[in-house]
């Protein structure tokens, strides 16, 4: 993970993007949505056992 | 409620797999935006894949990579999708690179936006293979199996995606930024000369 100097090749930095992009997405909240989809499932899931 | 220390001896379902799958939505999301280039039919696609994933879960084996089966599960909604729709809605209009942009770093590396904007141009097996391996960490074994194609095939996709990504990016490279955004001009300015059009 260190990254001391700047690497210029575009190969690297190609990869540093990438991870950006999915760290980016990664530390975005997750939408309620989900959440209470999910709880919508479980909840069916012990109604009909 | 189980907490993690008394489940060490269970042999059946170790984590209720609805805790498990939240675990894995931040990835799953990110996934799907790789996919769909566009956040809110990528969330409508994370959520078709979570109702599919539940009721499927007896199909799911307890202890096995829960992410891949998952992302496998999304890839394979967003392409009957795709295929029920037959004309692909055109949505690189940058709405991938708009959820993410942000301004170009001072010292001359590749700026995010710019990156975003290769990126969409990859076709869309480029882009789930080069996310999997290149930005999640998969190996090209776990990628292969999540997208039900042979190992060589994940390889050259990736392969082709650097390649691509590399050409669309070096067509830029050592041309002055696209400088449409004041402020970012004004930052630039004062990191180093605008060549060009410096007074």
């Amino acid at each position: 993970m260190d990254q001391d100097g700047p690497k210029t090749s575009l190969e690297e930095q190609i990869e540093e993007n990438l991870r950006k992009v999915y760290q980016r997405t990664l530390e975005e909240q997750v939408p309620d949505r989900f959440m209470d989809l999910l709880e919508k499932l479980r909840q069916q899931d012990e109604k009909h056992g | 409620m189980k907490n993690m220390g008394d489940i060490a001896d269970a042999d059946q379902t170790l984590i209720d797999p609805s805790q498990e799958i939240v675990q894995h939505l931040p990835a799953m999301r990110a996934f799907a935006l790789s996919l769909t280039r566009s956040s809110s039919h990528a969330d409508d696609l994370v959520q078709d894949a979570i109702m599919k994933a539940w009721e499927n879960l007896h199909s799911f084996q307890a202890g096995t990579n829960m992410r891949a089966w998952l992302f496998t599960i999304l890839r394979n909604t967003f392409y009957s999708d795709q295929r029920k729709r037959k004309r692909e809605v055109q949505d690189s209009d940058g709405t991938f690179a708009a959820t993410l942009s942000e301004k170009p770093d001072h010292d001359g590396r590749l700026a995010m936006a710019e990156f975003e904007q290769a990126f969409v141009q990859l076709k869309t097996e480029q882009r789930e293979a080069l996310m999997l391996v290149g930005a999640m960490g998969f190996s090209y074994e776990e990628a292969a199996l999540t997208c039900g194609v042979a190992l060589g095939t994940v390889k050259s996709r990736v392969n082709r995606a650097r390649l691509r990504l590399s050409e669309l990016l070096e067509l830029k490279e050592g041309e002055p930024l696209d400088l449409t955004d004041s402020q970012t001009k004004a930052v630039l300015g004062a990191e180093r000369p605008v060549r060009g059009d410096a007074a």
